[in-house]
């Protein structure tokens, strides 16, 4: 090997280097982009939330806290049920939750695992207000077409028994449903749905 | 081969616009050159010569992972313990981030004393750098405060007792001396209060005063320009275009040597931070393990290594006031240098026997009161040994001028020795 | 030199001495007062942790904590499933993303022991592995005390010996040592009074399982550590091979 400078041995050395450093760089730094995740603690906190619905009459429901969010837990009666289904499918922006945020097994035309059971995050998807429930028909306030729901007050977004947004609404999807399951005929999980199927 | 150099050529050509308007509004060209390109420095520095660089690099290690663990710290003494063990166990990689910030503290001591070493084996100190060295003198002023607040932040019982300890030296001052303490603590004993405001100190108000002394550091450097382990000013002899005839640029040859030299010291500080981040009890004290209580000292205290050379000169002298006095003045002695020294020679290459024992009982000498504040205050023998070390440091600075008027030099050589491929 | 088993005025005495000793800080098992042995731990050898953990939260759980330990990452450390997890570990734990609390309160705890007994999450960092074993190992009569144990290692221990079943119990012999009037008094041996469940090499076992499970929460991501440090290491030294190449090329220009 001469003593001279030999420029493509040079070039190859600068080049080798240089990505070996920019490696090196991106290693180096995913452990502090890392650090930015949740950590054991945030994730022990945001662990999921069993609640008992025994108590919990039909056409009642019961507000939970799951990692910061309110979640809704809604027994329907068969009543409120048959509102939900003749509530016209023109009328909805998402009708088949098409465009909207819920695991597969509650994309069905109640949007739950067990029919009568809605479980549901309150925040209103336009600008995370919660939404008031109006599980009353047809009030002074809300019009004659009102068959039960939520109404944001915030922005005046609707939405039926099922969370699902009214067309006219400046949300622009539906409710979203947390992962969930049933640990026992009146207990259920939110945030876990380990086993559970679409 | 031909459309591959156009193409490089209308890279470059876009490439030169950007940095043509870019110079139009910001220095950026002359900067480069000035500090780099055009920065020519001898071209037989040794391996003592790249401890300043390495000193940069810690800095850096200490700024990001010092900002990413006051993300998850929290300075107050209710939870400080906790939220260290917080970033220990629960946040992502905060082991890393914590032992990075650990194992940095006392690199950056490491690093820095090579680095003054270097600048008395070479009279880097001297005319005319006196003002570079008295602004590296202020650096490290402003790191032994660093170290001296971060140590209390992960509140346990070294941590606590530590600051008790230096905080209570400030009692020493004549008159004022209890009020002092009481207004540095700002309460009756170091509490949440003094936790919180050395937590300002700690990741505020002295990092910004370290990076302001370190850019002044380099201005001053590149003021002056480097000197070398001949303590030749290359600048004396220069070609026909103004550059040093001794001297290459700094980029690319000193970023390449330096480079390699920051590679093998990070894989001495990768070994420690995975393979020993306590480092036997020195980096991480094994009583710090244990949250800070009032109601018991720890048997045995001693401060982190990197303060126990004047820690042994502080406990050699059997008098708060002296002590204390002698401690401050070992610091301070250390300004002077430049002044101290009669010398006209600059490196110790062509120094005369006097300086270079005298530079040797110096370092032995600082490493031996190193050791022995480390020891336990019991032992006779270990107080008299500090006390003759105490003594040898203190000569090293006040006999200078007299050791040094009267050297006998060798002759310094006009031009650099530097064989290539060596 | 005389063995004699102390009279509880001795036995005050020695312990003056010993704890003179610890205050001087000159180490803990510095030959005279107290037990040396080396706790050889591994925290590498899940078999053993898990044993430990299983002591841990049987015998020590009642009174101390490990409040920075999270039960899940312990079973993701150790091999075990959530549900071995919730069976065998989790006895005052609802969740295992709990970290390991107890009931007891401290001022509880002081009412009863005098001190609180600490948290032990960093006990093994704070004071070593071999201070743990021996300190376990250390136990032995003495009436003087409310609790009717003493410690080698730790002179008027306020914690009470809870694995005197496992052990047995033990009273210490002494002997003085030196010229008459300036003679100290140093450990000699343990005489077994009554024998426990395990036998002595048993003991030492549990001993040595429990220190290692001290060992391992002290810090839980020691054997990680190790393991990416070896790969960092080994990226640097790639690095470096090509940045001192380059710098070979670079200073030729240099003559």
């Amino acid at each position: 090997m001469s003593d001279e400078a030999d420029l493509s041995r040079r070039h190859f050395l600068t080049v080798a280097t240089s990505v070996a450093g920019g490696v090196g760089v991106v290693l180096a730094a995913t452990p502090f982009v890392a650090s930015f995740r949740p950590s054991a603690r945030a994730q022990a906190l945001g662990g999921p939330v069993q609640v008992d619905i025994s108590k919990v009459d039909a056409g009642a429901m019961v507000r939970v806290i799951w990692r910061g969010q309110p979640v809704w837990v809604l027994r329907r009666t068969p009543d409120m049920m048959q509102r939900l289904e003749s509530v016209p499918v023109a009328s909805l922006k998402d009708p088949n939750s098409d465009e909207s945020d819920q695991p597969e097994y509650a994309k069905n035309a109640t949007r739950a695992v067990k029919t009568d059971i809605l479980v549901v995050v309150g925040n209103c998807t336009h600008l995370g207000c919660a939404p008031i429930e109006r599980f009353d028909v047809a009030p002074a306030d809300l019009g004659p077409d009102w068959v039960g729901g939520f109404f944001c007050p915030c922005h005046g977004s609707r939405f039926d028994l099922a969370g699902r947004v009214m067309a006219g609404s400046p949300a622009p999807t539906n409710l979203p449903i947390p992962p969930y399951r049933f640990v026992g005929d009146n207990l259920v999980l939110i945030g876990d749905d380990t086993g559970a199927s679409a | 081969m031909s459309g591959a150099r156009t193409e490089a050529a209308a890279g470059n050509g876009r490439m030169a616009q950007l940095v043509g308007w870019i110079d139009e509004r910001f220095p950026l060209t002359s900067l480069i050159r000035e500090h780099a390109t055009e920065y020519y420095a001898a071209r037989n520095f040794n391996t003592w010569y790249v401890f300043g660089v390495l000193a940069m690099v810690v800095l850096v290690i200490q700024l990001v992972t010092g900002i990413f663990l006051t993300m998850n710290y929290k300075p107050s003494a209710e939870d400080a313990f906790a939220s260290v063990e917080y970033i220990m166990r629960d946040v992502q990689w905060g082991w890393l981030i914590r032992y990075m910030h650990s194992t940095g503290a006392s690199a950056f001591f490491i690093v820095v004393y090579l680095h003054m070493f270097r600048a008395m084996l070479y009279g880097s100190y001297k005319n005319p750098r006196e003002l570079l060295w008295l602004i590296g003198m202020t650096i490290y002023l402003a790191l032994m405060a660093e170290g001296f607040f971060g140590y209390l932040l992960p509140w346990g019982q070294m941590s606590y007792w530590g600051a008790q300890v230096i905080v209570s030296l400030f009692g020493a001052v004549p008159a004022i001396g209890a009020d002092l303490v009481e207004w540095i603590r700002g309460d009756y004993f170091i509490s949440d209060i003094t936790l919180n405001r050395f937590f300002a100190f700690h990741v505020v108000a002295v990092p910004l005063v370290l990076v302001m002394l370190v850019v002044m550091h380099i201005m001053a450097l590149h003021e002056t320009g480097s000197l070398n382990p001949d303590g030749i000013e290359i600048k004396q002899h220069k070609d026909s275009r103004g550059i040093p005839l001794d001297g290459i640029a700094f980029h690319p040859y000193y970023t390449a040597k330096d480079l390699v030299a920051i590679v093998i010291f990070l894989a001495l500080f990768a070994a420690v931070v995975f393979f020993a981040p306590e480092m036997g009890g020195y980096f991480l004290e094994h009583a710090n393990f244990e949250p800070a209580s009032m109601l018991k000292t720890p048997e045995h205290i001693a401060p982190v290594w990197y303060f126990t050379p004047f820690y042994a000169i502080l406990r050699s002298v059997p008098s708060k006031g002296w002590g204390a006095f002698l401690m401050v003045a070992a610091i301070v002695l250390l300004f002077f240098m430049p002044w101290l020294d009669r010398c006209r020679v600059k490196s110790i290459r062509y120094r005369g026997w006097t300086y270079k024992l005298a530079l040797g009982v110096f370092a032995v000498s600082f490493v031996a009161l190193g050791y022995l504040g480390l020891q336990p205050a019991t032992e006779k023998v270990y107080v008299y040994a500090a006390r003759v070390f105490s003594a040898l440091y203190f000569a090293f600075f006040l006999l200078m001028p007299f050791y040094t008027r009267a050297e006998k030099t060798r002759p310094v050589p006009e031009r650099v020795a530097y064989h290539a491929g060596k | 030199m005389n063995t004699t088993i102390l009279q509880p005025r001795a036995r005050r005495m020695l312990l003056t001495v010993v704890a003179g000793l610890l205050a001087a800080g000159s180490a803990v098992a510095s030959g005279g007062g107290a037990l040396a042995d080396h706790a050889n731990v591994d925290v590498g050898n899940v078999a053993s942790l898990q044993r430990g953990a299983r002591n841990f939260v049987n015998y020590c759980m009642g009174c101390h904590s490990a409040q920075y330990v999270r039960y899940n990452r312990l079973a993701q450390d150790l091999g075990i499933s959530e549900q071995q997890l919730i069976d065998n570990l989790m006895f005052a734990a609802q969740k295992p993303t709990e970290t390991m609390t107890i009931a007891m309160r401290p001022a509880d705890a002081v009412r009863w022991f005098g001190v609180a007994p600490p948290d032990l999450s960093l006990i093994a960092r704070n004071r070593g592995a071999d201070y743990i074993y021996n300190f376990l190992r250390g136990f032995y009569l003495d009436p003087t005390r409310p609790s009717g144990v003493n410690n080698l290692m730790l002179p008027n221990a306020a914690m009470p010996h809870v694995l005197a079943g496992l052990q047995g119990t033990h009273e210490a012999v002494f002997a003085e040592e030196g010229e008459s009037g300036a003679t100290h008094t140093v450990f000699r041996e343990f005489r077994q009074v009554t024998a426990g469940q395990l036998s002595p090499e048993e003991y030492d076992q549990f001993v040595r399982d429990t220190v290692a499970f001290l060992a391992y929460i002290g810090e839980p991501m020691q054997l990680e550590r190790q393991r990416l440090g070896l790969m960092v290491l080994a990226f640097l030294l790639v690095f470096g091979i090509l940045s001192y190449l380059l710098k070979k090329e670079i200073w030729k220009d240099v003559r």
